[in-house]
């Protein structure tokens, strides 16, 4: 038996092994160890994580359930597939617990004005929503295309206060939306808040966003001893950035005999070249946006532009914690094409009545390709991150059907 | 001594200011720059800073971002970059060539790799915005090696605590930029400028630049009368974004008219 593993991470500068760190301009160096003094008084301060936990639990609906697929598992003829329902959260995705902590943070620091950028508008909608509900200003930076493929979150930020502004540069998607948030922070940085909607960015921001999510899976640990006496075999769990996977992933790092198992968007096929699957294409590390971690670039390190059918996977680098548990061994990194993220999207509103978004749609076909290779009695959990209602659009102009 | 500092230090000598444009590499055609390079050299540039294109400069306005897709349009490398750099210093030995840009580039090239390769072209220095001191070691020490200036940036929000670290590892110059914002920006305030620069000699013995939204000569006497080095670098690309048409010449006369404004500013 291997000494089980004792994992504490990142060190006190932000590194995750040879990955994050703090890469931005001059300019903002102040501001983030402003953030990270605050943040570390923050998770200490009974009061803070009382509010914090009061929203989760009275706003946001947690705990939410983890259910058993029994039907779709039966359907693929192998391992027990069991969801946690991030997608039944108010907003319909864990994006949500990160920002609810991240607003309380702006609002303790005295910051009246928030920014974000979205690329599937999750994080967006989260953003404005917890904008307000605290009476901050909002402003989300959104990739010109993402913005005509999730309209529907694109008009419900704006229900909810926020300001939307498209951008038009690069390749139009969530890298430049955040390239133009980080402009916009280093103009505003007295008045602003930046919130951070993945595990990514410059320290402390893999950290605490982290540290938000990780809700997800000290729940789903209590949750799965009672539902099954005992913990799953493998969770599973999509990766952009990789916030929801960060989530549930964590608390089950030191847990021995758990496989973690993150999906990446394999666009056309991880071998096309036409994905945004830096971790699973072994992509070498690059600095963008304020972290060192494995990046999809060309050999002259250009960012190159990334392919897929989710919008919030759309992402050509990953949270930096993901990065080195891959170094370590600790995780697993698999793809799932657009193809079969769409299988597996139609699969679960068939045989579950439950219409998952196609971000997490790609745990759900990973799920779907291993549990017939396991038996009955082993059990898979995969993290439903989100509700697929913004994807209908979407889903409904590829099958040529007009709404 | 690096041609950075004997530059820098005869125009102490002289009283007078470093004048350093800023041109991105390859912008709008890589055969162009370094026809733009010698006319910056005629106009009185004494240092140029010439940007390597990224497909992600989170740093730059506009102007500047329009200039790196330019540039990328022509799939303008590092390397590239280099050879321009090298092309420049057979017909110029004397005038510096800073290389300004992002991280990445660097990295992939490998810092080693880049520091000998950025020796033999003839280049000076390097400012790569997103490396902080803090995760700046390792290259500061391989440039140094190679004898290539690593340049850093001083911001408005930069607290005197971190000072130190500038201090330590900076060569060459340092580079404060004028206010909060991107490349570009139009809301320069002389005063606040001249008041943190008096805060910053307390700690650094390197020369200071000052950049970002200087437009004009007038701007550009101001903070040449409380700063050593002046740095231009949207309102140039955007004579580069006006069209090719003797834009060497326009660049040269533009430049005379800011170095004839520096000239005047502390008389």
């Amino acid at each position: 038996m291997n000494e089980p593993l004792r994992y504490h991470q990142p060190d006190e500068r932000g590194h995750f092994g040879q990955h994050g760190g703090i890469f931005v301009a001059e300019t903002l160096m102040p501001a983030l160890d402003e953030l990270r003094v605050e943040y570390e008084k923050a998770i200490v301060d009974p009061d803070f994580m009382a509010e914090y936990r009061y929203e989760l639990k009275h706003y946001v609906g947690r705990p939410s359930p983890v259910y058993h697929a029994k039907r779709w598992s039966e359907q693929l003829g192998g391992a027990q597939i069991y969801l946690k329902r991030e997608d039944l959260n108010h907003t319909g995705a864990h994006k949500v617990n990160n920002t609810i902590g991240q607003a309380l943070l702006a609002r303790r620091m005295g910051k009246k004005r928030v920014i974000a950028e979205t690329g599937a508008g999750q994080h967006g909608v989260a953003s404005a929503t917890v904008a307000a509900r605290y009476g901050l200003e909002c402003v989300v930076y959104m990739g010109a295309e993402d913005v005509a493929r999730q309209s529907p979150n694109v008009y419900r930020m704006k229900l909810l206060g926020a300001t939307v502004v498209p951008v038009s540069s690069g390749s139009k998607t969530l890298k430049d939306a955040m390239n133009e948030a980080m402009r916009d922070w280093v103009t505003n940085v007295d008045s602003t808040y930046y919130i951070i909607g993945t595990c990514a960015g410059p320290h402390p921001y893999p950290m605490l966003v982290r540290d938000f999510q990780c809700v997800i899976g000290d729940e789903a640990k209590l949750q799965m001893v009672d539902l099954i006496g005992r913990q799953p075999d493998a969770v599973i769990a999509c990766v952009g950035g990789g916030s929801n996977a960060i989530g549930i992933f964590h608390p089950y790092v030191e847990v021995p005999g758990v496989r973690l198992i993150g999906v990446e968007a394999g666009g056309d096929g991880v071998e096309t070249g036409r994905h945004a699957a830096p971790l699973t294409a072994n992509a070498k590390t690059g600095v963008l946006h304020g972290n060192r971690t494995y990046l999809m670039q060309d050999a002259d390190g250009q960012i190159i532009e990334t392919h897929s059918i989710s919008a919030g996977l759309d992402y050509p680098g990953v949270g930096p914690e993901h990065s080195y548990l891959k170094d370590i061994g600790r995780a697993e990194y698999v793809a799932a094409t657009d193809k079969e993220a769409l299988q597996a999207f139609h699969d679960l509103c068939r045989f579950e009545g439950i219409i998952p978004a196609l971000e997490s749609s790609h745990a759900l076909a990973y799920a779907a390709r291993l549990a017939p290779t396991l038996s009955k009695d082993q059990v898979l959990l995969v993290n439903l991150s989100g509700r697929g209602d913004k994807d209908i659009p979407t889903i409904a102009k590829l099958e040529g059907i007009q709404l | 001594m690096s041609r950075i500092e004997s530059t820098m230090q005869a125009l102490a000598a002289q009283g007078r200011q470093a004048l350093i444009p800023f041109v991105t590499a390859g912008d709008p055609n890589p055969g162009i720059t370094v026809e733009l390079m010698h006319a910056l050299v005629a106009g009185g540039a004494d240092i140029i800073e010439l940007g390597v294109p990224f497909s992600d400069p989170m740093a730059d306005g506009p102007v500047i971002q329009r200039a790196s897709e330019r540039a990328l349009a022509h799939k303008v490398s590092l390397r590239q970059v280099l050879a321009m750099a090298a092309e420049f210093r057979k017909t110029d030995s004397k005038t510096p060539v800073v290389l300004m840009g992002y991280a990445n580039p660097v990295e992939a090239m490998g810092y080693e790799a880049f520091a000998i390769a950025a020796r033999e072209a003839g280049v000076d220095g390097v400012l790569t915005v997103d490396l902080p001191p803090e995760e700046a070691e390792e290259c500061a020490a391989i440039l140094k090696k190679h004898a290539i200036d690593l340049i850093f940036l001083l911001a408005p929000t930069t607290p005197v605590a971190r000072l130190q670290a500038v201090e330590r590892l900076a060569r060459g110059y340092v580079y404060y930029v004028s206010l909060k914002g991107v490349t570009g920006a139009a809301h320069l305030d002389v005063d606040s400028v001249a008041s943190k620069l008096v805060e910053l000699r307390e700690h650094i013995s390197l020369p200071i630049g000052v950049g970002f939204g200087i437009r004009d000569a007038e701007s550009a006497r101001k903070v040449a009368s409380v700063a050593d080095a002046v740095v231009i670098g949207s309102r140039l690309v955007q004579e580069v974004e006006a069209g090719e048409d003797g834009l060497a010449g326009r660049l040269t006369a533009f430049l005379q008219g800011v170095r004839a404004a520096m000239d005047t500013a502390r008389a």
